[in-house]
């Protein structure tokens, strides 16, 4: 039995001009100790899957589908409910460390707080436990900074005291939602490295968001390519890598510079990202697709299994590529 | 944090000197002698008048004998009523002052807050539209328009209330001044504490939190609320001080032997020491004030101290 | 001094954010502004307002000092041309509470026009400047900002006689503290922005830089908050008509009405209710205007 197991998962919001599907039937599933990745452009929806998966939509969302974890239905459950699956079984870390740990607390009880309120510790319990899992993200002087505010944090630390905060409980999964887009690049890759490091440690699932695709690959099992909401492509890292079998994930591994290419310019993906108000009739990629057919502006291509695992909306013929 | 207090302390008094340089100087050269008013004096009497309230020395002489003065405690006599020193006739007024204006203030964010915190937690539902008009209203409504309208409503009217007086300060006596001196502020509060509490629930960390499991009533009382709290208490300064000025206009329509109007009529009467040694206190009282609002906002958020 | 903190802040984070391509900042917020029903609407009411003290009193047959002996405190009538009733003097309460409109809005915008100079000085000196001086004038503010000022300008006016003028003065010096810090705050981030260095370096001189970038990015957004700050004005004006020490008689301003009305609130209750209402419906629409402004300017989810 998969630990995650996502199916036609749709996420609506009303807004005053309509109704946006952010998500539109997503489909993917995650074992335990597998880390998939989640990619797309800003507004492709990726992060508004977690949040419904979590319970964490704005209130003028929907969900609709079904997210099973293990075995368990937890879409919609109330809140009561959900606050007993989250951070004991699935956890999640946000883009912006700066604004996303409370500036008014000191991190000793953010950490304390966890631990106290979901295995019922007393205050000291959970302060050992905070250390030593801060020693685990490698924060210096652990036992003296635990008592500091988070703006005495540089940016690449405070992720690590996040990335501390969602793994006291040892949770099975771990959302990342862009863990390292506001951080350096060199930072970056500490923090990935760690992540990594935890993910052996403790076996945790991953499902890292990013529009990064260096992240991917350097961490990834699985991942989900999406676009307007919707899934483009899904599979094994390696094979979607070094076979692509979608224009726009064509379009994204072209896109990434490389220090021994020639030529002037930069190759991009021509044009911007749908209006999610009004999207086109058939697939939402038509207008920036080198590979447009007339097909593609009929109804939207439906995910398709092939070589085994892997699935693809597109009606080009990507092994003529 | 106990420097951070030291610090604001000290701060203080530097301002505090300042108040009172500018006060006394302006005194000294407002035009007008206090006993101008007086039948046409022969000019010997007028001369015993000066050596008497020592207006005949030069002025940073005096200003210096002031100044030792107050710091023991001594504002000196009152020019009006020349049976009376100014600090007795602000020992009588006091009382009834501090009791109007202290009910008033924690009514004020009692009140306020409470309102804006459901306001809030009801956003845009007809509670919350509701609340906000009526917020506005008592923005708009001076203080000298509503309280003749409640005097109205529940003195004559429906008669269930004295129309002013003191008379010793039973709550009856109280309570339509207090409403009268706080309703601009109660409707202050609730908007800052409405627009505040938004903000704050809308936040990264909130969301964060919720993420951590953890339950909607504790989200609010351990992280929402001191943040939220942030912009109320910066605006307890302000508030501090529009009621006591506020206090010089009920006063009068109630009919209350308060400071405002012993303000009030010393200012009429060019009854020059009273008018300064109101101004001297009033003003310590509020850069006291100040000082406690400056040092709680460092208690709240930890930035500040650093 | 503003009583919304609010405002003050939301005019700051949006001076923060204004930039070279400042104006199409200011295109945005004007597109907000005309959708928001409720202060176009309050900007139509202002306008009527404003169109009524300036013409209204020329409808009337009375001026605003005619004594009437024989209709003393009347009720409001056509018949008789007091549209809205005489006073205890005789004296037309229509034309009274017009003009008194004329005082107390140009109080109020005079009021506010002095504090924005005083403060604009102040506030773009200090920015200027920087360094010591910058860091001394601020204490000052700072100091400045612990007094209680209405007891000041009680004492002024009392000691030196109700002339209008000083009234405009000693209320505008009670509210330029708010306005300039806030110019403060823009003329320090204009100038470390990098097209001041760029022009400076391209050889532009330095009063043709305050001329050209600095004073208009600076000027838009004390246009913005003087409008907040009329209101507060007008209170203050009424506040002090209402303790005896606005304008003299037979001048008289809705806050000298409202000490009038409130006084004969049981017989004549039509002396109060007329200058009440306009001066509220005028507060109201101001109140209105300023959180369409302030919402223009910085757009949240009310």
């Amino acid at each position: 039995m998969s630990l995650l197991d996502v199916k036609d998962l749709r996420v609506e919001f009303s807004v005053a001009d309509g109704t946006v599907t952010a998500v539109n039937d997503l489909n993917f599933s995650l074992n335990q100790g597998e880390t998939l990745g989640i990619v797309g452009e800003s507004g492709s929806g990726k992060s508004q899957t977690v949040f419904s998966i979590m319970g964490l939509l704005a209130k003028n969302g929907q969900t609709h589908g079904s997210a099973k974890f293990e075995g368990r239905e937890i879409l919609n459950l109330s809140e009561k409910e959900m606050n007993k699956v989250r951070a004991q079984q699935i956890a999640m870390i946000f883009q912006d460390p700066m604004t996303s740990l409370n500036p008014y607390m000191k991190i000793s009880e953010q950490l304390c707080e966890v631990l106290q309120l979901h295995k019922g510790m007393s205050h000291n319990e959970a302060m050992e436990e905070s250390i030593h899992m801060l020693d685990a993200v490698k924060i210096p002087e652990a036992r003296k900074r635990i008592n500091m505010y988070p703006h005495e944090f540089s940016g690449g630390m405070r992720q690590r005291v996040m990335i501390a905060m969602a793994l006291l409980c040892r949770p099975k999964l771990l959302i990342a939602d862009e863990p390292t887009t506001a951080l350096d690049v060199t930072i970056q890759a500490q923090i990935m490295t760690l992540l990594n490091e935890l993910k052996s440690e403790f076996n945790t699932a991953i499902i890292m968001i990013t529009h990064d695709l260096g992240v991917v690959a350097g961490s990834c099992d699985k991942v989900l390519v999406m676009y307007a909401g919707r899934t483009m492509e899904y599979g094994k890292v390696d094979d979607i890598f070094y076979h692509p079998s979608h224009p726009y994930t064509e379009g994204l591994l072209k896109s990434i510079p490389r220090l021994d290419s020639e030529g002037d310019e930069l190759p991009t993906i021509a044009g911007n990202p749908p209006n999610m108000l009004h999207l086109p009739k058939g697939c939402p990629f038509q207008d920036r697709c080198p590979r447009v057919m007339d097909i593609c502006r009929g109804d939207a291509p439906v995910l398709q299994p092939f070589s085994g695992d892997r699935l693809r909306a597109c009606f080009s013929d990507h092994r003529s590529w | 944090m106990l420097k951070f207090i030291l610090k604001r302390v000290l701060e203080a008094i530097p301002t505090l000197l300042i108040l009172i340089t500018i006060s006394f100087f302006l005194m000294r050269f407002a035009p007008g002698n206090p006993f101008s008013s007086e039948r046409g004096l022969p000019p010997e009497v007028m001369q015993n008048i000066n050596a008497k309230y020592g207006l005949d020395k030069p002025v940073l002489d005096q200003y210096v004998t002031y100044l030792g003065n107050i710091l023991q405690g001594d504002f000196g006599p009152s020019f009006k009523y020349k049976d009376f020193t100014v600090n007795q006739l602000v020992a009588a007024a006091l009382p009834v002052s501090a009791t109007i204006g202290f009910c008033a203030f924690i009514f004020t964010i009692i009140l306020g807050v409470a309102v804006g915190t459901i306001a809030a937690l009801k956003q845009n539902t007809w509670v919350d539209y509701t609340i906000m008009s009526t917020a506005m209203l008592g923005v708009v409504m001076p203080s000298f328009v509503l309280a003749p309208v409640l005097i109205y409503i529940f003195c004559i009217y429906f008669d269930w209330l004295p129309a002013g007086g003191w008379h010793g300060g039973g709550w009856q006596y109280i309570i339509l001044p207090m409403i009268g001196m706080s309703l601009l502020y109660v409707a202050t509060f609730a908007r800052i504490t409405r627009g505040s509490m938004i903000e704050t629930l809308n936040s990264n960390y909130i969301r964060t939190a919720r993420a951590k499991g953890l339950s909607y009533p504790y989200i609010i009382m351990k992280h929402a609320l001191k943040p939220a709290m942030l912009p109320i208490v910066s605006y307890m300064g302000p508030a501090f001080v529009g009621i006591i000025t506020g206090s010089v206009v009920i006063e009068t329509i109630f009919g209350l032997p308060g400071i405002g109007k012993l303000f009030v009529n010393a200012a009429f009467n060019r009854d020059y020491s009273l008018v300064l040694g109101i101004t001297i206190m009033i003003g310590a009282l509020t850069i006291f004030f100040n000082a406690v609002v400056d040092i709680l906002l460092a208690y709240i958020d930890p930035k500040i101290r650093f | 001094m503003i009583q919304k903190k609010a405002n003050l802040e939301a005019v700051e984070k949006f001076a923060d954010h204004l930039e070279v391509e400042g104006r199409s900042l200011w295109q945005d917020a004007y597109g907000r502004f005309i959708r928001n029903k409720a202060a176009m609407t309050s900007l139509i009411i202002l306008t009527l307002v404003v169109l009524a003290v300036i013409f209204g009193p020329l409808l009337s047959q009375f001026a605003y000092d005619d004594t009437d002996w024989y209709a003393i405190s009347i009720p409001p009538s056509f018949a008789n041309g007091h549209y809205f009733g005489t006073d205890s003097l005789g004296r037309d309460l229509f034309v009274r509470t017009l003009i008194g409109g004329r005082i107390s809005l140009m109080v109020g915008i005079l009021g506010a026009v002095v504090a924005v100079i005083i403060g604009t000085l102040y506030g773009a000196t200090s920015g200027f400047m920087g360094g010591r001086v910058d860091r001394i004038m601020m204490r000052l503010l700072e100091i400045l900002y612990s007094i209680p000022f209405m007891f000041f300008v009680i004492v002024l006016v009392t000691f030196f006689g109700r002339h209008i003028i000083l009234i405009f003065v000693a209320i505008g010096a009670i509210s330029w503290l708010d306005m300039a810090r806030i110019v403060r705050g823009q003329t320090l981030s204009l100038r470390g922005k990098e097209f001041i260095e760029a022009a400076y370096v391209c050889g532009v001189n330095k009063k043709t830089i305050v001329v050209r970038h600095i004073v208009p990015n600076v000027l838009g957004i004390v246009a913005v908050y003087s409008t907040l700050l009329i209101p507060s004005m007008i209170l203050t004006e009424s506040f002090l008509s209402f303790l005896g020490l606005g304008v003299q008689e037979p001048m008289t301003s809705w806050g000298a009405l409202l000490q009038d009305g409130a006084g004969s609130m049981e017989v004549a209750i039509w002396q109060l209710l007329f200058p009440a209402f306009f001066m509220v419906v005028t507060l109201f629409c101001f109140n209105y205007v300023g959180d369409g402004l302030r919402d223009a300017l910085d757009p949240k989810d009310r």
